[in-house]
């Protein structure tokens, strides 16, 4: 029954395919995952803008939305609706196919990530031998699809946003890419399916998630952080800050295209989080040895959905960086630790079970972070702002 | 420590996020439809025309005299007078509008109008939900929208209100006076009685506009005073 | 199998041509980024998963970023007032002409040598990773020498000289 209930929709697939013939079978099989896919996100991205608008809301002490329906609950709805009737307007100028082609680009690669991550036990869309490099290459090409955005619209506001997005995203897919090979190298493989197995083992009751290592939790961050850069989100948002560019990259777009860039960002911010969880949170499995019997992919959510929350809650609480300062903390900061932290899990890996390696790993990460910490505090960039004529 | 300040601000936040919940304290929001702020007493946007008494067509304190429309500085406000006359509150004949538009589009709320009336006919309302759906002439306010009733106007500012009635009950009782006196005095030069009839008729079409005369010299200086007062 | 390859290669080459045929040098450039999608696509479709990642990764992440960031950095993002075709096209053709014909030569040749029921050999991601850390490390740290020195390099070009005012 329990196990029934996990595999609910592997089986249910299963006895759809099982009802057609052959070939076409196969081809309804990966058709019906798609549109699994297409559907599920969408509807949650639907969800969590509800959820930020009232999170964020309460956060400044306000209400949030609450006139459509019950708690506000179809804003989603009605924002759709106004997003579906509003009218498309392309610039006179802006370059039409570019201009057309962009957010479609955008969120094809978007939903392209989706397809190798381990939804819960045996869901996943492909099994993929290099899934985790499949996963950054798609990431890698959005930021063309916001370059063409910004570039086709023929407007500064836009160009700005575009070079600022593509400025950003390519100095933080640096340290993204070196805090997830840490968990390759442990794992010893790049298959996201094998990454959640290795996770997927208990000892007295407790997970083997990576970021319950010390290598594993210093890495965690370093992914969190170059996560919310690269999908754009506050404190990160440069891109699209709407105090000095209006709305960065999708100024000029309006109406079911603005949606498409809005869903787009959501989208990523998903599997982001699902990356994220699938390489330091165990992926679909239980946080405790006595909740195996919950659906693993309960559990993928859930987690997914407590990392979007906590990015709400950055979201709220920081204000927006500098672009110097953006690009300072990615190449002085972030990028040298994760690479101390490739060396601290080659340590791990090498220095064989004990407590040893748990107080060496942990004595280098923390030694580093407090150093790197104090020096760079000391500086101007990082530490409190001093003012030349306000005092 | 690199990083403190981001979790003291993320602890900020999850306490305004838990305490918005548990403390009423913390939702300052005002759901408007459903409640709506008490205004302050002084508060004003638009004017507006007092009546006295249950019939606002007869009631009305203006006599048409045009000072608020060419006072207006963004003339907003067109008045045309009528042929005929009405008695006024303190029972004089007295011209009426019969037109009395206020385009509230153009009306910039400088309460001037109401400074200028020396017959205090013109006041100041409180009523802001004005929204319409047609803006020129949905806007533009006739007599019969713009007349309001004494109570209602005791009722959005008490402490002016009850102020103007007893400015403009001692006038009608110095009025009364006077008409008493004057009522009184024709007997004494004695005349031929058609004469006598007749002084008194054209008597008090005299005493009205010399009533209206004082009345416009003493009251202009007090109302700014009232108004620096409140 | 194979309309799914003269789809992929029809892209391939329609990108490439509008690359070289449009007047629009961001045209051109997001028309090669197509080329190399198409590329990539034909990779997987040989199952070398490795390469057809890589391709993306590299080309479509970072040397499309790179060519449309100089293309906007310089001024050669106007459109071309002329013709784009250069007056030594012909010369151009006969060496492209000639580059293709050395390659079909050698792929050609290749060809015979090969037994053509050879099955595809399965190399896994694994593989690769070990022969580049085992047989090929020398040319690995070779190629890494040379890419940090050319990065150093950059970095001292880039770099305002001391006492240069901004």
């Amino acid at each position: 029954m329990i196990n029934t209930l996990d595999q609910i929709f592997v089986l249910l697939k299963h006895w759809i395919v099982g009802l057609l013939p052959g070939s076409l079978g196969a081809f309804v099989g990966i058709l019906l995952s798609v549109a699994a896919i297409v559907a599920v996100f969408p509807g949650l991205f639907a969800l969590t803008t509800v959820l930020e608008r009232k999170g964020l809301g309460r956060m400044q002490n306000r209400i949030g939305p609450n006139r459509t329906g019950p708690y506000g609950i179809l804003q989603p709805v009605a924002d759709g609706i106004k997003s579906l009737t509003k009218e498309d307007i392309v610039p006179v100028s802006a370059d039409a196919a570019v201009h057309f082609l962009a957010p479609l680009v955008l969120v094809v690669v978007v939903f392209m990530g989706f397809s190798v991550l381990p939804m819960g036990r045996n869901m996943q869309l492909v099994d993929m031998d290099a899934g985790l490099l499949f996963f950054f290459a798609i990431g890698a090409s959005t930021e063309l699809s916001i370059f063409m955005a910004g570039w086709s619209s023929r407007n500064k506001y836009s160009l700005l946003g575009a070079m600022r997005a593509v400025a950003q995203m390519i100095s933080y897919e640096v340290p993204l890419l070196m805090s997830s090979v840490a968990v390759v190298m442990i794992t010893g493989s790049l298959s996201l399916v094998k990454i959640v197995e290795a996770q997927n083992q208990y000892t007295w009751g407790l997970p083997h998630w990576y970021i319950f290592t010390p290598w594993g939790c210093a890495a965690f961050v370093m992914f969190a952080i170059a996560a919310t850069a690269e999908t754009n989100r506050s404190p990160f948002d440069l891109p699209e800050g709407e105090s000095e560019l209006v709305a960065g990259y999708f100024t000029e777009y309006s109406g079911f295209k603005f949606a498409l860039f809005f869903l787009g960002e959501y989208l990523g911010m998903f599997s982001m989080s699902g990356l994220g969880t699938t390489l330091f949170l165990g992926g679909w499995s239980a946080p405790l040895a006595v909740l195996n019997s919950v659906p693993s992919w309960i559990w993928f959510f859930s987690k997914v959905m407590l990392s979007i929350c906590v990015l709400i809650w950055l979201r709220g609480t920081l204000p927006r960086l500098r672009q110097d300062q953006l690009m300072n903390f990615a190449w002085k900061f972030v990028l040298p630790m994760t690479l101390l932290n490739l060396f601290v899990a080659a340590l791990w890996r090498f220095m064989g079970d004990g407590l040893l390696r748990w107080i060496v790993c942990s004595a280098i990460l923390l030694g580093a972070y407090v150093v790197v910490g104090r020096t760079e505090m000391r500086r101007k960039q990082y530490g409190p702002r001093s003012y030349r004529y306000a005092e | 420590m690199l990083g403190e300040g981001i979790l003291k601000g993320l602890a900020e936040t999850a306490k305004n996020f838990a305490g918005s919940f548990v403390d009423k304290e913390r939702l300052t929001t005002v759901e408007y439809p459903e409640q709506k702020l008490e205004l302050p007493e002084a508060s004003r946007n638009f004017p507006f025309l007092v009546y006295d008494g249950p019939e606002w067509q007869a009631g009305l304190r203006c006599v048409a005299c045009q000072i608020c429309e060419k006072e207006c500085p963004p003339k907003c406000i067109y008045i045309e007078k009528s042929k005929d006359k009405k008695p006024d509150f303190v029972g004089k004949l007295q011209i009426y509008p019969a037109k009395f538009d206020i385009d509230i589009s153009v009306c910039m709320s400088c309460q001037i109008c109401v400074e200028v009336c020396p017959f205090d006919a013109i006041k100041m309302d409180k009523e802001y939900e004005l929204s319409t759906d047609d803006r020129f002439g949905g806007l533009l306010l006739d007599r019969q929208q713009l007349a309001k009733s004494n109570e209602y106007y005791h009722k959005i500012h008490p402490t002016e209100a009850s102020e103007v009635d007893g400015r403009l009950a001692e006038e009608k009782a110095k009025a009364e006076a006077k008409a008493k006196a004057a009522a009184a005095a024709p007997p004494k030069p004695a005349a031929p009685a058609p004469a006598a009839a007749a002084t008194p008729a054209s008597a008090a079409p005299k005493a009205a506009p010399a009533a209206g005369s004082t009345k416009t010299e003493v009251p202009p200086p007090a109302p700014p005073k009232e108004g620096e007062a409140r | 199998m194979t309309i799914v390859f003269w789809i992929l290669a029809a892209l391939t080459v329609a990108g490439g041509l509008a690359a070289v045929t449009l007047r629009n040098t961001v045209h051109c450039a997001l028309a090669v980024t197509a080329a190399f999608a198409g590329l990539a696509l034909l990779f997987l479709q040989l199952d070398a998963q490795f390469a057809g990642f890589a391709q993306i990764l590299v080309y479509i992440g970072a040397v499309a970023i790179l060519v449309v960031f100089a293309i906007l950095l310089t001024r050669g993002s106007e459109t071309a007032e002329h013709g784009v075709f250069s007056r030594t096209w012909l010369a151009g053709l006969v060496i492209a002409a000639a580059v293709f014909a050395v390659l079909g030569w050698a792929v050609l040749r290749s060809a015979d040598t090969l037994s053509p029921e050879a099955a595809a050999p399965a190399v896994a991601v694994k593989d690769i990773g070990n022969a580049l850390v085992t047989r090929y490390v020398l040319p690995l740290e070779i190629v890494a020498l040379l890419l940090t020195a050319a990065m150093v390099g950059a970095v001292i070009v880039a770099m305002h000289e001391k006492g240069d005012t901004k």
